[in-house]
C-alpha cells in the first residue's frame, strides 16, 4: 500500500500519462496517412481514395476524442498535483506549453472540425489544405510538448534565482534547440507514424483475409506498408540518435539502461542480456558484445562511458557541494543582505539540486551525516532492472516491426500480398506492438530520470503539491474509474466500425452497408 | 523593449483577454450543452442543436487549454496555488470536461436511444459544471482564499473543499452559469430556426433576468458585506516578484476603490448591463448575430468587473494576508513575459482569422434536413 503523497502523485501521473499516450501516437501518425490518401484522391480523382480518407478519418476521430479528453488532464495535473514543480520551473516549462496552445493546438482543433464537416462546403483543394494544416498542427503540438519534456531531461538555458526562489529562463534559443528535445521529437513522431501505419496495415489485412472490400483494403495496405517501412527505419536510426544525446546529458540513464555498473576501457561493450542485481550492484551474469556500446554511446573508439559506480562517486561530490548551496540559500532567504552566503550560493549553485536530494533524509541539510550522503548518492541511480528490460523489449519490438514492414513493403511492391495469408495474419497479430513499445519508451525516459523531475535541478520528492493522502487516493480512483469506462467505450466503437469497414460511410459502394 | 512593470500589467490584461475569449467561444458551446436536453425534444432536434457547435467546440476548447498554459507561463504561482488549492473543484471541472469530446463524437455513432440520451446528459454536465465552478472560484477569489506560503514559496491550502461552497461564491456560480447559458441560447437562436429557435429565445429571457439580477445582488453584497484587500507597504511594480515581501490588510469597501481611482472603469459593470439588455432586445428584434456580439460584450463586462475590482490582487489570501498574490509578485521573469507577449501577438490574430474562416465555411442555419442528409457524417 502506498502511503505518501509523492508516490501516489507519481502513480497518478504515470497512469494518466501512459493512458494519454495510448491515443497520441495514432493521431500523430494517422493524420499524415489521411493527407496522403486525400492527396492521391485529388491527383487521381479516384473515388476510393476519398472513401479511404473518410473511413480511416472516422476511426481517427474516435481515437482523437480520447486524445483530447486525456490531454486536458496532463495540463491540469502540473498545477493540481505538482504545484511546487509548477512554481519552481513554470518560468521555463510553462512557455512551451502555452506556445503549443497558441501555435499548434488551436490550428489542429479548428481544422479537425472542418476536416469532418467541411467535405460539402470546401473545394477539394481547400479540404486538402485543411487536412494538411491539421497534420501540421498535430505534429507541432508534439514538438512543443517534447521541447518541454526535453528540458526536464536536460535543463538548458535557465538559472536559479534566490530572490524568486525558482529557475528562470536565460536563453530561449537553448531551450528551443535543446538536442534532447530535437532527438525526442523525431524519435517520438516517427514512432507515431509507425503506429498509424500499423493500425491501417492490420485492419486492411483483416479485410483481405476475409476477402472484403478488397480494392479498398489493397490500396490502404500499400500506403500503410510504404509509410510504415519509412517510419520504422526512421525510428530505429533516430532512436540511436536519441541514445547518443542521452549519453551526453544523462549518463545515468544510459548506464542504467545498459546495466553498466563499472566504467570499462573504451570502447565499452554492449550487454545484450544480463541479470542486474540491485543489492550487490553487479550483474549476476551477462552476455556482452565488445565495442558496440562505446560506438553507440559516444560515436568514438576512445571516449569512456562512465559506469554506475563512477557516476555515484561523482554525484557524492556534487551532493557535498550542494549541501553548501542549500545552507547558503537558507541563510540568504532569511537575510537577503548576507553577501558571504550569496557568494557561497553563487559558487555552488550548479549543485543545489543535488543538495536538495538530502531533504529526503533530513530537514537540516547542512548537518547531513556521511551515511545520508551515501544514501542520497545511491538514490541518484534509478532501479536498473526495469530500465534494462523495458529498453530491450522496446528495441526488440522495433526490430520485429522492421521485419514486418520490410516484408509488407516488399510484397506490396510485387503486388501479390493479398494472397499471402501468413503475411496478412502476422500484420494483424502485430497490431499491439507499436503501442507497447511507445509505452515502454516513456517508461525508459521518465522512470529513468528518477529521482528527478528536472534532471539535476529538482528532486521528484520536492515537486509535489501539499495534498492529503486521502485526496490522492480519491482522485486516483476517479481517474482509474473514468479512464476504464472511456477505454471500454472507445474500444467498443473502434472495433464496431473497424469490423463494419467502409460500409459505415453509407455510400452504397462497400460490403456491410447498413441503414446507418 | 517594455519595462517589467508594464509587462506585468499587459499580462494581467492578456490573461483577461484569454478568459474573455474562453467565455465567448467555449462559453457559447457550453451554454448549448446546458440547453441541449431542454431545447431539443427529440433525437433530430437534439442533433440539430449539437451540430450548431459540432465543427467548432474543439477549437473553442483550446481557449481554455491556452488560458491554462498562459497562466502557467505568466503567473506560475497563481497556477500552482489555485490548481492545487482548489484540488477537488479543478478535478470536477476536468472530469466534467471528459464528457465533451466523447459526447460530441460518439453520441450519434450508435443508433440507440439510451446511448444517445446518456451522452446528451454528458454534454449537459460538460457544459454546465465548468462555468458553475469557475463562477464559484471567482466568488472565492473576491473573498480571499485560505492559503499560505512558507519561506521557500511552497503553498499550502488551509481550507476545505466545502468551504468553497459559501453563499456568496454560490451566488457567483449562479451568475456565471446563467450568463454562459444565456450566451449559448443567443448563439443557438442565431444558428437554428422554428421551434428550437423559439425555445432558445425563451431560455435567453429567463437566463438574462437571472444573471442580471444575480450580478446586481452580488455587486451590492460585494460593496456592503465583503472586505477588500489593500497593499499597505510601498508598491514596487518593477521589483523582482516576491509575494512575501509586502504587507496587506483587509479593508471594508476596498474592492470599490479602483472605481474612485479610475472613474472610467465604471464602464465595465455598466457595459455588462447595457450589453446584456441590448442582447435581449436585439434577439427579440430578430437580429441574432448582433445579439451574439452584444452578449459577448456583456461577458467581457462581467469578467472585467471582477478583475478590476480586485486589481492589483489576483488571488488574495484570507489566512496569511501577505501571501496574497498580486499582478506585481506572482509573475514570471521579464524575459518569459516578453517572449510570451511576442508569441501571443503573432499567433492570436492568426487564430482569430482562421477561426472566423471556419465559422464562415460552416455558417448558416442548421436544420433537420441538414442532419438527415448528413446522417453518417454529422454528429
Amino acid at each position: 500500500m502506498l502511503d505518501n503523497v509523492v508516490d501516489l502523485s507519481r502513480l497518478q501521473f504515470a497512469v494518466t500519462a501512459l493512458y494519454h499516450f495510448l491515443f497520441v501516437p495514432l493521431t500523430i501518425g494517422m493524420v499524415w496517412m489521411l493527407v496522403i490518401m486525400e492527396a492521391v484522391w485529388l491527383m487521381t480523382g479516384k473515388q476510393v481514395y476519398q472513401d479511404m480518407t473518410r473511413f480511416w478519418g472516422k476511426l481517427f476521430g474516435i481515437n482523437f476524442a480520447l486524445g483530447v479528453t486525456t490531454g486536458i488532464t496532463m495540463e491540469f495535473q502540473f498545477g493540481t498535483n505538482w504545484a511546487y514543480y509548477s512554481h519552481y520551473v513554470g518560468d521555463i516549462f510553462g512557455t512551451p506549453l502555452a506556445i503549443e496552445g497558441l501555435m499548434a493546438f488551436f490550428l489542429e482543433s479548428t481544422m479537425i472540425g472542418l476536416f469532418f464537416f467541411g467535405w460539402e462546403r470546401l473545394s477539394r483543394k481547400q479540404h486538402l489544405l485543411v487536412t494538411i494544416l491539421m497534420a501540421i498542427g498535430t505534429n507541432l503540438s508534439a514538438l512543443w510538448i517534447l521541447i518541454a519534456n526535453g528540458w526536464m531531461q536536460n535543463p538548458v538555458g535557465a538559472e536559479f534565482s534566490y530572490q524568486t526562489m525558482r529557475m528562470e529562463m536565460t536563453d530561449f534559443a537553448a531551450l528551443l534547440l535543446n538536442p534532447d528535445a530535437q532527438a525526442k521529437f523525431v524519435h517520438t513522431v516517427s514512432a507515431g507514424y509507425v503506429t498509424g501505419a500499423m493500425f491501417v496495415l492490420s485492419i486492411s489485412s483483416w479485410y483481405l483475409l476475409r476477402g472484403r472490400n478488397v480494392e479498398f483494403a489493397r490500396k490502404s495496405f500499400r500506403i500503410a506498408a510504404a509509410f510504415g517501412f519509412a517510419s520504422i527505419c526512421s525510428v530505429i536510426v533516430l532512436g540511436d540518435e536519441s541514445g547518443y544525446t542521452v549519453g551526453e546529458a544523462q549518463q545515468t540513464k544510459l548506464a542504467a539502461i545498459e546495466a553498466m555498473w563499472h566504467t570499462e576501457a573504451a570502447p565499452a561493450s554492449f550487454n545484450l542480456l544480463a541479470w542486474p542485481n540491485e543489492t550487490r550492484m553487479e550483474n549476476d551474469w551477462q552476455l556482452s558484445i565488445p565495442w558496440v556500446m562505446g560506438l553507440i554511446g559516444t560515436r568514438s573508439l576512445s571516449k569512456e562511458i562512465p559506469g554506475i559506480h563512477e557516476i555515484m562517486a561523482q554525484n557524492r561530490l556534487r551532493i557535498q557541494s550542494g549541501m553548501l548551496a542549500v545552507q547558503a540559500l537558507e541563510t540568504v532567504r532569511r537575510d537577503r543582505q548576507n553577501s558571504a552566503a550569496k557568494a557561497v550560493l553563487e559558487a555552488h549553485k550548479q549543485d543545489l539540486g543535488f543538495g536538495l536530494l538530502l531533504k529526503k533524509y533530513t530537514a537540516d541539510v547542512a548537518h547531513a551525516t556521511p551515511k545520508m550522503i551515501a544514501a542520497a548518492a545511491r538514490d541518484t541511480i534509478p532501479r536498473v532492472a526495469p530500465m534494462f528490460w523495458s529498453f530491450r523489449l522496446m528495441v526488440g519490438m522495433g526490430m520485429a516491426m522492421l521485419l514486418l514492414f520490410g516484408w509488407a513493403f516488399w510484397a506490396s511492391l510485387k503486388g501479390n500480398f493479398q494472397h499471402r495469408p501468413r503475411l496478412l495474419k502476422l500484420a494483424l497479430y502485430c497490431l499491439p506492438l507499436p503501442w507497447l513499445s511507445c509505452e515502454l519508451g516513456w517508461v525508459v525516459a521518465e522512470y529513468g530520470r528518477q529521482p528527478w523531475t528536472i534532471y539535476g535541478v529538482l528532486p521528484t520528492r520536492l515537486s509535489v503539491s501539499t495534498l492529503s493522502v486521502e485526496s490522492l487516493y480519491g482522485s486516483l480512483a476517479g481517474f482509474v474509474g473514468f479512464y476504464t469506462v472511456l477505454l471500454v467505450v472507445e474500444m467498443m466503437l473502434m472495433v464496431r466500425f473497424a469490423r463494419q469497414g467502409p460500409g459505415s460511410l453509407g455510400t452504397g459502394r462497400y460490403d456491410n452497408e447498413t441503414a446507418h | 523593449m517594455l519595462d517589467y512593470a508594464s509587462l506585468k500589467v499587459i499580462w494581467w490584461l492578456l490573461v483577461g483577454v484569454l478568459l474573455v475569449g474562453f467565455a465567448i467561444m467555449d462559453g457559447h458551446d457550453m451554454g448549448v450543452g446546458t440547453l441541449l436536453p431542454f431545447v431539443g425534444k427529440n433525437d433530430t432536434e437534439r442533433r440539430v442543436v449539437i451540430n450548431t457547435v459540432g465543427p467548432h467546440w474543439d477549437g473553442n476548447q483550446v481557449w481554455f487549454i491556452t488560458g491554462g498554459g498562459a497562466i502557467f507561463a505568466a503567473w506560475p504561482l497563481v497556477y500552482a496555488t489555485a490548481f492545487s488549492g482548489f484540488y477537488w473543484a479543478m478535478l470536477l471541472v476536468l472530469w466534467a470536461l471528459f464528457f465533451r469530446p466523447v459526447g460530441f463524437d460518439y453520441r450519434s455513432k450508435i443508433d440507440n436511444p439510451t446511448w444517445r440520451s446518456v451522452w446528451d446528459w454528458g454534454l449537459f454536465v460538460g457544459g454546465t459544471i465548468p462555468p458553475l465552478i469557475f463562477g464559484v472560484a471567482f466568488g472565492n477569489l473576491l473573498q480571499g482564499v485560505p492559503f499560505h506560503f512558507d519561506n521557500n514559496l511552497l503553498s499550502t491550502y488551509d481550507g476545505s473543499f466545502w468551504g468553497l461552497l459559501n453563499p456568496f461564491a454560490l451566488l457567483c456560480g449562479v451568475v456565471s452559469s446563467a450568463m454562459i447559458t444565456f450566451h449559448g441560447g443567443v448563439y443557438l437562436a442565431h444558428r437554428t430556426e422554428g421551434e428550437i429557435q423559439q425555445r432558445a429565445q425563451r431560455w435567453v429571457k429567463v437566463m438574462g433576468l437571472l444573471w442580471l439580477g444575480g450580478f446586481t445582488l452580488a455587486g451590492i453584497w460585494l460593496a456592503l458585506g465583503i472586505d477588500g484587500y489593500v497593499i499597505t507597504s510601498a508598491v514596487q511594480p518593477d521589483a523582482l516578484p516576491d509575494p512575501l515581501a509586502k504587507t496587506v490588510s483587509r479593508v471594508a469597501g476596498a474592492w470599490l476603490g479602483n472605481y474612485q481611482r479610475w472613474p472610467l472603469t465604471i464602464l465595465l459593470p455598466l457595459s455588462a448591463y447595457l450589453a446584456g439588455i441590448a442582447a435581449m432586445l436585439l434577439l427579440s428584434g430578430g437580429r441574432s448575430f448582433a445579439a451574439f456580439w452584444a452578449s459577448a460584450l456583456a461577458l467581457a463586462g462581467v469578467i472585467g468587473t471582477a478583475g478590476i475590482s480586485m486589481f492589483p490582487f489576483v488571488m488574495p489570501s484570507s489566512s496569511s494576508l501577505s501571501s496574497s498574490l498580486t499582478v506585481w509578485d506572482s509573475v514570471s521573469s521579464q524575459l518569459t513575459l516578453e517572449l510570451m507577449l511576442v508569441a501571443t501577438l503573432i499567433f492570436m490574430p492568426l487564430i482569430i482569422l482562421y477561426t472566423r474562416w471556419a465559422y464562415k465555411v460552416m455558417g448558416g442555419k442548421v436544420t433537420a434536413a441538414y442532419v438527415r442528409e448528413n446522417n453518417h457524417s454529422a454528429y
